[in-house]
């Protein structure tokens, strides 16, 4: 409903980002770079991809559940429901990863604008989904702990932001130092940057990459339903 | 029925309710009156399910509240003290997700939010977000959202506070209105005048006890049936008396100018626990 009601607010700031991104690396360095045998442009458009829908899905539903819980106390209104909390937890991280897909596919059309060669096939649009189910999972987990909007702002500080810029979405892993590389490697954003790519040789194979986001979801997901189911 | 059993809550330090026992009939419009902290809340929070119990039972209709919060949510409608309404769903809207959430049946739900919308005089506004609405108009929503699945409880967390008097007799109207349908209603309040109006029988609470429970007329009688109020010695002092006529022999001993009037619930609850509401 609220998504209905807010459709061309919603659909437009989710393609601010991105556009601004595309213009900066499609026109400002664009086709006279190139990375990994491809121009810059075609390299960085998957990286922008995980990136935004990493920070679309654990935005919309974190900022959602804190404020509901923290503020409005509208959380109050679904536990007064007889609905079972492992639908409700399912649900809300469901309909954040969703708006996560839809601002995927605002960005692979913006692409198309700035000639980006991107192969999307049914591999792409699967690893798309799982990243935006992991980081919807751990936003709602995220929500779910967090007691302030204050304290909401410092962990996007302090872990989504560093993992938009570090975790393969702007420049190849391999630039990054030995010890520092391994262990942003085990990091999800990383996973959906190398498995959007395929073509770099930190791509292991097609099933370890999304086994780890799948990992990732699971233990997230359990988490959260946890957190739930004992709230007050 | 609801039947509340040695009922207890804590907070780490804190023993926001203590022992509590109480039943409430069926149809009953019972009132909880306390001071701030005296528990009044946290009890409502354990009827509506929203916390636990650290010990103690709530049982409604012979059904244990603990093992089947399912089937006792689907009874219970919670008119809570926050305005918790989707600011930027219109009054419709906000009526739907509820009825989504109980399961209610779309055309059945269509029906009721018809009704009550037109029950609580709201009905040209339902395609308007609840955003631009008037704090009393928020309020009539609310409640109407906790009787859209027509629950056979109502519990209302201070429904009137921050409203005007006039929006406070139109929502005490709306409010007889249910429990004359047979509906049981349980309202926490500051305002003494509210309870005393509305409920069926009055408990008192304080420091998470219970600290009196009867009728508004029989805890006002405790008492006295007048009171003589008095300032003198830079404090109002309060004596109670039978009659009119014990009071102005009182009064005729006193140099300080003197009121008197017929007691009520605040000046009973002042005498139960010795402090102003609202402290």
């Amino acid at each position: 409903m609220l998504f209905k009601n807010k459709f061309w607010s919603i659909t437009t700031g989710l393609m601010i980002a991105p556009m601004l991104y595309l213009i900066a690396f499609g026109w400002g360095i664009g086709n006279s770079m190139t990375i990994d045998g491809m121009s810059y442009i075609s390299f960085v458009i998957p990286g922008i991809i995980a990136m935004s829908t990493m920070t679309i899905s654990f935005g919309t539903v974190a900022n959602g559940i804190n404020i509901s819980r923290t503020y409005d106390k509208t959380f109050e209104e679904f536990m007064t429901a007889p609905i079972n909390m492992v639908s409700y937890t399912i649900g809300k991280i469901i309909a954040s990863a969703l708006r996560g897909m839809y601002s995927a596919a605002l960005i692979i059309s913006l692409s198309l604008l700035f000639r980006g060669n991107v192969n999307i096939d049914i591999y792409f649009i699967f690893i798309i989904i799982l990243n935006c189910l992991v980081f919807s999972a751990l936003g709602f987990m995220i929500g779910m702990i967090i007691d302030s909007h204050a304290d909401m702002s410092k962990f996007s500080n302090f872990i989504i932001t560093p993992m938009s810029f570090l975790c393969g979405t702007f420049f190849p892993l391999d630039k990054m130092p030995f010890l520092i590389k391994d262990v942003i490697w085990i990091l999800p954003l990383t996973q959906t940057s190398i498995a959007l790519r395929r073509n770099s040789e930190l791509f292991l194979n097609p099933w370890i990459h999304p086994l780890i986001l799948v990992l990732y979801f699971v233990i997230l997901l359990i988490i959260g339903i946890k957190l739930c189911t004992k709230a007050e | 029925m609801i039947v509340i059993r040695d009922l207890t809550k804590k907070y780490e330090n804190l023993i926001a309710v203590n022992h509590l026992s109480l039943e409430i009939k069926k149809g009953e419009f019972f009132g909880l009156l306390g001071p701030n902290g005296a528990g009044k809340t946290t009890l409502v929070r354990m009827l509506s399910t929203l916390t636990g119990p650290t010990s103690g039972s709530i049982m409604m209709d012979d059904v244990h509240m603990d093992r089947n919060k399912t089937q006792i949510k689907s009874k219970i409608g919670v008119v809570p003290q926050h305005m918790n309404l989707e600011w930027e769903m219109t009054a419709k809207q906000n009526l739907e997700l509820h009825g989504k959430l109980f399961g209610m049946k779309k055309e059945y739900m269509q029906e009721r939010i018809h009704k009550l919308l037109n029950y609580i005089d709201l009905c040209d506004r339902k395609d308007d977000q609840v955003k631009t609405f008037s704090g009393g108009m928020k309020r009539k929503l609310m409640i109407a959202r906790a009787l859209l699945h027509n629950p056979d409880v109502l519990l209302m967390d201070e429904p009137t506070v921050g409203l005007d008097a006039s929006v406070r007799r139109k929502l005490w109207d709306l409010m007889k209105g249910l429990n004359k349908d047979g509906m049981t209603v349980i309202l926490t309040t500051h305002y003494i005048e509210e309870a005393q109006v509305l409920c069926n029988r009055v408990g008192f609470m304080d420091s998470g006890k219970l600290i009196e429970l009867d009728t508004p007329d029989r805890l006002i009688e405790k008492f006295g049936q007048f009171v003589l109020e008095c300032f003198d010695e830079g404090e109002t002092k309060t004596f109670f008396f039978e009659d009119r006529e014990s009071a102005l022999e009182k009064a005729a001993s006193i140099s300080s100018s003197v009121n008197i009037r017929p007691s009520n619930l605040e000046d009973t609850f002042i005498m139960l626990t010795n402090r102003k509401m609202g402290d």
